[in-house]
């Protein structure tokens, strides 16, 4: 049902009138320019106050966190666009791959680059497993959205109170020496920093590159669209909602071991990151994973920067404030189309 | 993780006696399923009778604590002029999170509802001035408390039930008495507030907002009122929460706890007021009575197995019997 067709009712437009002003229409016509030039003035307007070397600096450390949330974001916005599931579990597939490279890396004393594949393995499975047990039968029976939601939930606590349950509370490290830095054009960073960044755009790249120009990415995006006309168009779905789920399980999985890495292990590790990307998701337009992972990265560099003029304590809600902002003046993402939200 | 195997082992020893005890009763699950109950009747006017997915609950419930926890240390105001007060900030900020947000489809008002929540906790947390912090709010350096007033209260109630013949009372069953009968109150006037024409045009939003608004009923306006009324519920919850726990800190407003009421709502089942209390009475002998059984495990596990049987119990609820106990089915269906 599109916006526009629902009845004026008076009293009502309180978004309407937003839509009037010059901004929000500039915003309207051209979403992505709009936020770039929003994005490019906050810098600028940064810059002259703190000094480049500042901004460049929080900008970087941004990038590390900013990696963590787009390949969060990039899984969930396409189970949330393709299957029509806002899966609260999400973050506990992060806290799931955080404990593999963990038993892997430390417990088992193997390198954590094996701890980090096996943890992207096993989270897949892990995600591609509930698809066949729950998600896919609950579809099946056309099970409504606070339906799947509360069952999300539901799966949530199950996935970290029985990671709790078996590794307890205790806060742990990564074998990751979290001491070394890296140098760079005056810049310093934590080489485990320097790492998140290098191996999550690498992986970003990578995602956005094969959703962007394969087939599979074809597909994916044809069903998030229209399931039913995918499949009426002789798309094998039950096959691409597979591949959503290995790809959404790997993502978060690996995206768990990178959090892990430049912070720490504990049960609630996902569900901490799990509303900052719920944030980029939304800011991306949601199904869309080429816009998550712009999304993420831009909510990371701005959490960052904004440590520059407030207590970094509360850095996690200049996140959510991010979150309602977009919601409020463009509910469908910045790179999304427009559509009824 | 090895020595963890030992948890597979049958229970060796349940001690059900635990669960006639009149402290478990009345201190475990009593308070806390009425806090719950009170806590759960806000969600059931949003999600059961307007449609409106708000995820929030925990947040306005701290606000709401919070609100009179400082007015009542930080200003020296008196504890009944503070309730009131905090209600009103209460409503203030479930209308300054429902202005935006209430025309947005249900799951993106899910995810604003809990990322509001979540500012409210992380301020709570890191505003350590005014809120103490992760190590909570109680008494004033001159030992005003948020609690003076009701402590008063209950000393006189306890041994007023002493003179009875009640010899050595349960400390907690004064709250207890003021929780249900608030409770009680609150759903007998949502039930009849439910049959008055407003609690209809609530309805009608609920079940199809295109038809409401056609009829030229301001639906924004009544998820509005739906949902301040369901912070001021929330308020009074954190209230008692407050009375309940020593002192007021943000590990008691995390969004764990508006999930919990999400359980308490279904179980009970959607569109239904009365079905609020037995679903909380239910959860909260659920989490409370798996701490009494002696299982060879640590308490921290066994804390763990308690939100495990909460989550396994809200998948199977979902996925057979979406209605809950009492709800009609077709209440899950939420239009969007």
């Amino acid at each position: 049902m599109e916006a526009q067709t629902l009845p004026e009712t008076k009293g009502l437009p309180v978004r309407e009138r937003v839509r009037e002003t010059v901004p929000a229409q500039l915003l309207a016509r051209n979403p992505e320019r709009s936020a770039f030039a929003v994005i490019g003035l906050f810098v600028v307007v940064l810059i002259a106050l703190y000094g480049l070397h500042d901004v460049a600096q929080t900008g970087l450390n941004g990038l590390s966190l900013g990696s963590v949330y787009a390949l969060g974001a990039v899984g969930l916005t396409l189970v949330y666009g393709i299957l029509k599931l806002v899966n609260f579990a999400h973050g506990e597939f992060l806290t799931f791959g955080a404990y593999t490279a963990f038993v892997v890396n430390v417990t088992l004393g193997l390198p954590l680059v094996i701890g980090a594949l096996v943890a992207i393995v096993t989270t897949a499975v892990l995600g591609v497993a509930f698809e066949r047990v729950m998600w896919g039968p609950m579809r099946a029976r056309k099970a409504g959205l606070l339906q799947l939601l509360l069952m999300s939930i539901g799966l949530a606590f199950l996935i970290r109170y029985g990671i709790q349950f078996f590794s307890g509370t205790e806060i742990r490290q990564l074998g990751v020496d979290r001491t070394e830095t890296v140098s760079l054009l005056g810049l310093t960073l934590g080489k485990s920093e320097a790492i998140v960044i290098v191996v999550g755009l690498a992986v970003l790249i990578s995602i956005g590159l094969l959703l962007k120009l394969t087939l599979l990415g074809k597909r994916m995006r044809a069903l998030a669209d229209n399931l039913d006309l995918a499949e009426t168009a002789g798309i094998d779905t039950s096959r691409i909602v597979l591949y959503t789920w290995l790809l959404a399980g790997g993502s978060a999985g690996l995206a768990g071991v990178l959090a892990a890495t430049v912070t720490d292990v504990r049960p609630e590790l996902g569900f901490g990151f799990l509303l900052a990307i719920f944030a980029a998701v939304i800011l991306g337009g949601i199904g869309d994973a080429f816009g998550a992972l712009v999304g993420g990265l831009v909510l990371g560099v701005v959490i960052e920067w904004s440590t520059l003029f407030i207590d970094f304590r509360y850095k996690i809600v200049v996140g959510f404030v991010v979150l309602i902002l977009v919601l409020i003046v463009r509910p469908q993402g910045i790179l999304g189309k427009a559509r009824t939200v | 993780m090895i020595e963890l195997v030992a948890a597979f082992q049958p229970p060796l020893a349940v001690d059900l006696g635990a669960l006639t005890d009149l402290n478990f009763l009345i201190g475990v699950v009593g308070v806390t399923a009425g806090i719950y109950t009170i806590f759960a009747l806000g969600l059931q006017l949003n999600v059961g009778y307007t449609g409106i997915v708000n995820f929030g609950q925990a947040g306005f419930m701290a606000v709401g604590a919070y609100a009179m926890g400082i007015l009542v240390v930080k200003t020296g105001l008196s504890f009944w002029v503070a309730m009131p007060l905090a209600i009103v900030i209460a409503v203030a900020f479930g209308l300054l999170v429902g202005l935006p947000s209430l025309r947005l489809r249900a799951d993106y008002l899910a995810i604003v509802t809990i990322a509001a929540a979540e500012i409210v906790r992380v301020l709570a947390q890191n505003a350590r001035d005014l809120t103490g912090g992760n190590q909570g709010l109680s008494c004033s350096p001159d030992f005003v408390c948020y609690d003076d007033a009701w402590r008063d209260i209950e000393d006189g109630a306890l041994d007023w039930v002493e003179g009875l013949g009640w010899a050595d009372p349960e400390p907690l069953f004064p709250l207890f008495v003021v929780v249900w009968v608030t409770a009680l109150v609150v759903m007998a006037l949502l039930y009849l507030a439910q049959r008055t024409p407003w609690g209809r045009v609530l309805r009608a939003v609920r079940e199809d907002e295109d038809a409401a608004r056609a009829l030229g009923k301001n639906s924004f306006a009544y998820k509005l009122q739906s949902l301040g009324i369901s912070a001021a519920l929330a308020a009074i919850a954190g209230f008692y929460l407050a009375l309940n726990v020593a002192s007021i800190s943000p590990k008691e407003f995390e969004p764990l706890f508006t999930f919990i009421g999400y359980g308490v709502l279904v179980l009970g089942g959607l569109a239904n007021y009365w079905g609020v209390a037995i679903g909380s009475l239910i959860m909260w002998t659920l989490i409370g009575g798996t701490r009494q059984i002696d299982l060879p495990i640590t308490d921290e596990q066994q804390a763990a197995l308690r939100f495990i049987i909460v989550g396994v119990a809200l998948i199977l609820l979902m996925a057979f019997r979406p209605q809950g106990m009492f709800g009609k089915r077709e209440e899950m269906v939420l239009g969007d």
